[in-house]
Order: structure tokens, then C-alpha cells, then sequence
């Protein structure tokens, strides 16, 4: 088994669910950067972010099952460059090592999101995993995760012997992940677009964990949508959170958005602005009837978020951070002193 | 300025494999929701605000996972959410709004209300016929003219239906109301929804609620005072295939009185583009009674909606596609009906301002 990503919060939170199963062989993880979790018993590859070495590791190890979870949907974070990059460039790679003539690869696992809807007025007030868009996309954004969809869509359309699984989440809170919201969120404001209180949806990093662990456990092929039930005002994200809302003006929002941005006083990227406008929902029914359980809901997502957020701010950061140590955990795996208690 | 439903070529649920056995959880769902309610009269009804009241999503945590190898189908909310039987209260910090999945909330729509009877009662003095046709349970499109430069047909559909009957409605309007600031979380909150096809089969099949739509679109509402009564295409009977599909009837409704309420006398189509807005009217309100006031200020006339009888399609619900002419034929005939009423309640009317 294969994770994309492990130097992201999703790629190490996934692979610590997938090596304490015991029917999974073997964890490989690929990240740009060291692993900032601890992990068990998965090896950490590095490599760079197009993943170039991609096809070289599949054919060496054999792996079955690729999890994708090295998406970026974070414009503040990185550069356009960057973006596209890691997004369309990489998941190419990915496929293209995938679907190698005689692959050991039998599952695919893309962790993409419901930006690929965008949020726009014409929009229906919940996507089907069949609706199409209605408006072009218009952000960096929605414009590189469109193009990785398209890709796995046409790659699960050549091999049609793959599973392949494509999950696209809603926004996501929870304790520890960090987004442009949480961000905000953290310094006790929310920005907003005058006049507009839109419905979002958001999914706990819990239950993004547990459904992508839950799609490669079962080889649920296909198109999902992850958001936790229930639908908020954009305004009640900020009750709950205990933020307060910075409306900005409705024309020229662009303009104030990166003046505050430069200031570092909010982080409003242009998929924030267009949510905060028109809001976004989808249908989840698809994913519930695969007997898939959401621990939390929508508002239960941004409760969680706030009581870490109300722990953080009592007891400060907590410095006894995993830092990983190349030497300890070749040790750990591969010497011989290190006594192994088999399962048998 | 408000709605139609046209533009049917969106696909519902095209090709979904979850489409089949979604409708199965929805009937289940219905059959507990409707018997919580029993029997409804005119008379005895619940106060809307306390039958939805109920419905409003409190929960935080859900149940426990209960082994990923059990494949249950959990009977659908009202909200179109999915809902386990051991949902929890939240930690009781501070009061969740009240706002449903489609943005609209009983307590503003209770302010509205409030606000609303009295232009209601006294400044066009509705008067209905015929709404025992509007069902009591279970989906329904209500189909009706549309005119008025501001109509104000939509708030006194949904104003009497509410009163009357004590169930919601949905009003079913113009992607425009949503890109207006204020005005667009306002109508939502007061039970508006884009008039997209797959919120009215939504609204209609998975919810079973009534739902309002005016087949003329932006184009009923535009039409000068030249043209009044005079019922302007159907769309491309959208909202006869989505009914069909849903399975439900559509109950044709005809207004009079709402033309002369706010008459337009003539466009400015140059505005209207530089505004980005469906039309610019000049209203003889506006004339009359100055740019600031004449733009708020609705003539008193009488306002007479009657209800006609509701049409049931005899086809098989949930398909994918249904005959195009037949759904043409079905939208001319309903639009035929109205037209008649129209013409029939315009015979009778000896007055506009007194009915």
C-alpha cells in the first residue's frame, strides 16, 4: 500500500489508520518533507513533489493500492506554480506509474474536494456526485482539482479492472488540520461578504480519516461526496467558533480581501470568497449507503474545532511535537536487535 | 424577476446508482414523518412554526460506526440528511439557529408573516377559492401567473397557503434574488430557493413539500400593462417533467389582481443591462407616487387567486427521461387552464381595486 503525501496532515493521519490494520502488508509513504507524525511501521520515501520517482517505487514494491491524499486546496499556502505542480502534474505521474503495463496496482484512492463544484448562484442547492457545474471555474483552485478529476476519470476509464475511488470532501475542521478557516478562525475572526450568509457544509479530519481508510478498506470504487449532515450559516461558523464576523464589501471584495491578507489580519483566498457568497452543499446520500457513518455532523465539525481551539488558547501550543529521526526508525523497522512478535 | 423552471435538460441524479434505493429510504422516512401528524384540518392545524420547529438539526455527535461491514440505510431527514435514531443534543452552549438546508428559517419567516398580514388582509385583501384543492400532505407544485414589476404574487401565495393550510411552501425564484446582498439571504430566509430542477424534486420527492413555481419566468413579471392577463410562454415545461418525475401533482393557480398592483408601463433595457438586472421597469407607481416611495408602494388592488384542479400524470415516476411532447402538450394544457381562469375572473371582476 502506497500513500501519497505523507509530510501532510492527511497522508500521515492515514497512514497511522492504515498500518494499525493488520490485513495491510505493508505502508509505503512518499512526502517531500520528514513525516510529522509518528508512524509504526510505515517506511517514508522522499521524493519530489511531481513525484517523478513515482513509477520506479511502484514497479520495485508491488504495491496493490495507491491512496492519493497529496492534493493541495490551499491557494494561500503555495504558489500557482506550485499548485498545479503538485495537483495535476503529480496525480499524472501517479496515474501513469498506476496504470503501467502489467501494474501490481489494483486500487486508486484520490482524495479531491467539492471545490471541483465551485459556488455560484446558478448552483443547486446540494450536488449530486452527477451534477454537472454550472459555471466555469474561475480560481486556481477549482481550476487544477477539475483537471485532477478529469485525469482520474479518464484513468478509471481505461482500466476498468482498477478500483478506482474518488472522494471529494467538504470544507474541513477539526482539531488539528489547519485551512484558510481555521486559520481565520484561530485569531477570532471570520471574514464574510456584506449582505451574504450562505449554508456551508463541513467534514471532521476524523471522518475524512475514516473514509479514506473506509473506501480502500471495502474497494468502494467510485465517486463520492464526504460532508458531514446538515447544512450552517456561514454567520453561525463564527458563533459557534466564538469568532467574530468581518463583513467585507460586496463590490471590490477582492481589493479588501488582500489588503487585510497583506496585513495578515485575514486569510481570504478567492474559493473562501466565492463560498462565503453563495455557500455550497452536497448530497452524501451515495457514501451512506456504502454503510458508511459520519461520527459528526456539519455544526458537530465546527464544535470540534472550537473546543481544541478553546484548549489551545488555555494551555498554549504544546511543544513535544513528533520530530522525525531518520536513524531511530531505520532502527526500529530493520535491525535485527529489535525483537519482532509475529501475529502467527 | 422570479421563476421558472425551465432549462429541464439538466439531468436529476443522471445515471446515479444511488438513485434507486435513495426513493426507498425517502418513502420510509415519509410514511414515519406524515403519521406524527395526526390528522390535519384547516382548523386544527399546527402552528407551521411548531411543526418545523421540530425538525431542526441539533445534533453534534452521531452514533458510533457500527461495524463497517453492516450496510444499513438510515431513513432520510427532512433536511435531506441522514440521521441516526441516537442523535444527541449538543452541549448546550449557545442556541443553534433554526435555519434549514435550504436557508430558509421558521423564525423569520414568523416575523414575516407578522409583518405581512396586514398588507395581506387589508391592503389586497386576498381572497381564495378553491384551496381545498392544495393537497394536505405529500409534494405538490403549485403553478401560477406571474406579474407585477416587484410581483407580489409570490408573498401572498405563500402568506395564505401557510395561514390557510399551516404547512410550508417553498418559493421557487430566479438565480438573480441570490446575488443581491441583503435582499438574497432575506428571501431565503423567508422560504425562497433557486429554482434549479434538482431543488424542486428535492423539495418535491424527497421532502414532500409543496413548492411554488411561475413557469413565465422573469418574462411574466416583465410584460408591460399593455399585455396584462396575458400569459407569456411556459418555459420549456420544466416543471412538468420534474413533477412527473417526482411523481406528484401540479396544482395550476390563477391571480388576479397582481398586474394592477405595480403596472409597468415601460422598459429601459440600456439600465437593465447596465444594472445587470432581468428588466428595468418604470411603474405607474413610480410616477405617481416619486422614484423612492413608487418603488415600494403597491396599488391596493384586490387580489383574487383561485385554485384550480390539481393535474395528476399518469406516468411512471423516477425516469430518466419522459416524452418531450407530452411534457409540452401537459405544459400548454396547464397553461390553457389558467388562461381560462383568468379570462373567467376577469369576466366577473366589476372593479380592480374592489374585486
Amino acid at each position: 500500500m502506497l500513500i501519497t503525501g505523507l509530510d501532510t496532515f492527511w497522508g500521515g493521519r492515514t497512514a497511522q489508520a492504515l498500518e494499525a490494520e493488520p490485513s495491510v502488508d505493508m505502508v509505503l509513504g512518499l512526502g517531500i518533507t520528514e513525516p510529522k507524525v509518528p508512524l509504526e511501521r510505515t517506511e517514508f520515501v522522499r521524493a519530489d513533489q511531481a513525484y517523478s520517482i513515482l513509477s520506479r517505487i511502484v514497479r520495485a514494491t508491488q504495491v496493490d493500492t495507491i491512496v492519493h491524499t497529496f492534493l493541495e486546496t490551499n491557494s494561500t499556502r503555495v504558489s500557482a506554480r506550485t499548485l498545479h505542480e503538485i495537483n495535476v502534474i503529480g496525480t499524472m505521474n501517479l496515474l501513469a506509474a498506476a496504470g503501467a503495463v502489467g501494474t501490481s496496482v489494483r486500487q486508486v484512492v484520490v482524495k479531491s474536494s467539492t471545490h471541483v463544484y465551485g459556488s455560484s448562484a446558478e448552483d443547486p442547492s446540494w450536488f449530486s456526485e452527477g451534477t454537472p457545474r454550472p459555471s466555469a471555474p474561475t480560481t486556481r483552485v477549482e481550476r487544477s482539482l477539475v483537471e485532477v478529476e478529469s485525469l482520474v476519470s479518464d484513468f478509471a476509464e481505461e482500466n476498468p479492472d482498477l478500483t478506482v475511488s474518488l472522494l471529494r470532501f467538504a470544507n474541513v475542521l477539526g482539531t488539528d488540520i489547519v485551512t484558510p478557516i481555521s486559520q481565520n478562525l484561530r485569531k477570532r475572526v471570520l471574514p464574510s461578504v456584506f449582505g451574504y450568509d450562505p449554508l456551508v457544509q463541513f467534514v471532521e479530519e476524523d471522518d475524512v480519516v475514516r473514509s479514506l481508510e473506509y473506501v480502500t478498506h471495502h474497494r468502494q470504487g467510485g465517486v463520492y461526496n464526504v460532508a458531514g449532515s446538515g447544512k450552517l450559516p456561514w454567520s453561525e461558523v463564527a458563533g459557534i467558533a466564538g469568532a467574530l464576523l468581518v463583513p467585507l464589501p460586496p463590490v471590490n471584495t477582492r481589493i479588501a480581501a488582500s489588503l487585510l491578507g497583506n496585513l495578515r489580519f485575514l486569510q481570504f483566498p478567492p474559493e473562501l470568497e466565492r463560498l462565503a457568497r453563495y455557500g455550497r452543499g452536497v448530497d452524501t446520500r451515495r457514501i451512506l449507503e456504502t454503510g458508511f457513518t459520519f461520527r459528526y455532523t456539519s455544526a458537530g465539525a465546527v464544535t470540534s474545532f472550537a473546543r481544541a481551539n478553546n484548549l489551545r488558547r488555555s494551555v498554549g501550543r504544546s511543544d513535544d511535537r513528533y520530530r522525525y529521526e531518520q536513524d531511530v526508525e531505520q532502527f526500529f523497522r530493520h535491525s535485527p536487535a529489535v525483537v519482532r512478535t509475529t501475529d502467527e | 424577476m422570479t421563476g421558472n423552471l425551465e432549462d429541464g435538460q439538466q439531468p436529476v441524479h443522471p445515471g446515479d446508482p444511488a438513485a434507486p434505493a435513495a426513493p426507498a429510504a425517502a418513502s420510509r422516512r415519509d410514511g414515519n414523518d406524515l403519521d406524527d401528524h395526526p390528522a390535519r384540518t384547516p382548523s386544527t392545524v399546527l402552528s407551521p412554526s411548531a411543526a418545523r420547529r421540530r425538525r431542526v438539526v441539533t445534533d453534534v455527535v452521531q452514533s458510533p460506526p457500527d461495524g463497517p461491514d453492516r450496510l444499513t440505510l438510515t431513513p432520510i431527514h427532512p433536511e435531506g440528511t441522514f440521521r441516526s435514531e441516537e442523535d444527541q443534543e449538543p452541549p448546550a452552549s449557545r442556541p443553534r439557529s433554526d435555519v434549514d438546508g435550504w436557508g430558509r428559517s421558521e423564525r423569520v419567516r414568523t416575523v414575516v408573516r407578522r409583518l405581512y398580514d396586514p398588507i395581506y388582509r387589508h391592503w389586497f385583501r386576498v381572497e381564495w377559492e378553491g384551496i381545498e384543492h392544495v393537497p394536505m400532505r405529500g409534494g405538490a407544485l403549485l403553478v401560477a401567473n406571474h406579474s407585477g414589476a416587484i410581483p407580489p404574487d409570490a408573498p401572498a401565495v405563500m402568506h395564505g397557503i401557510e395561514e390557510e393550510l399551516g404547512r410550508p411552501i417553498y418559493g421557487m425564484a430566479d438565480f438573480f434574488f441570490r446575488t443581491v446582498p441583503v435582499v438574497g439571504t432575506v428571501w431565503s430566509r423567508a422560504g425562497g430557493v433557486p429554482a434549479h430542477p434538482d431543488n424542486a424534486y428535492r423539495l418535491l420527492h424527497d421532502e414532500h413539500q409543496l413548492a411554488l413555481v411561475f413557469p413565465e419566468g422573469s418574462k411574466g413579471p416583465s410584460k408591460t400593462y399593455a399585455d396584462r392577463y396575458r400569459l407569456r410562454r411556459f418555459g420549456r415545461g420544466g416543471f412538468v417533467e420534474i413533477a412527473m418525475r417526482a411523481g406528484v401533482p401540479v396544482v395550476p393557480l390563477a391571480i388576479v389582481g397582481a398586474e394592477e398592483a405595480m403596472p409597468i408601463l415601460f422598459r429601459i433595457p440600456v439600465l437593465s443591462r447596465a444594472l445587470r438586472v432581468p428588466y428595468f421597469p418604470v411603474t405607474a407607481n413610480v410616477l405617481l407616487l416619486g422614484p423612492l416611495l413608487g418603488a415600494v408602494t403597491y396599488f391596493p388592488a384586490k387580489i383574487r387567486i383561485r385554485v384550480l384542479e390539481p393535474t395528476v400524470f399518469d406516468v411512471d415516476p423516477g425516469l430518466e427521461h419522459y416524452s418531450k411532447s407530452r411534457v409540452m402538450d401537459e405544459a400548454e394544457r396547464i397553461r390553457g387552464r389558467i388562461q381560462d381562469a383568468l379570462h373567467d375572473m376577469l369576466r366577473d371582476r366589476r372593479s380592480v381595486w374592489f374585486g
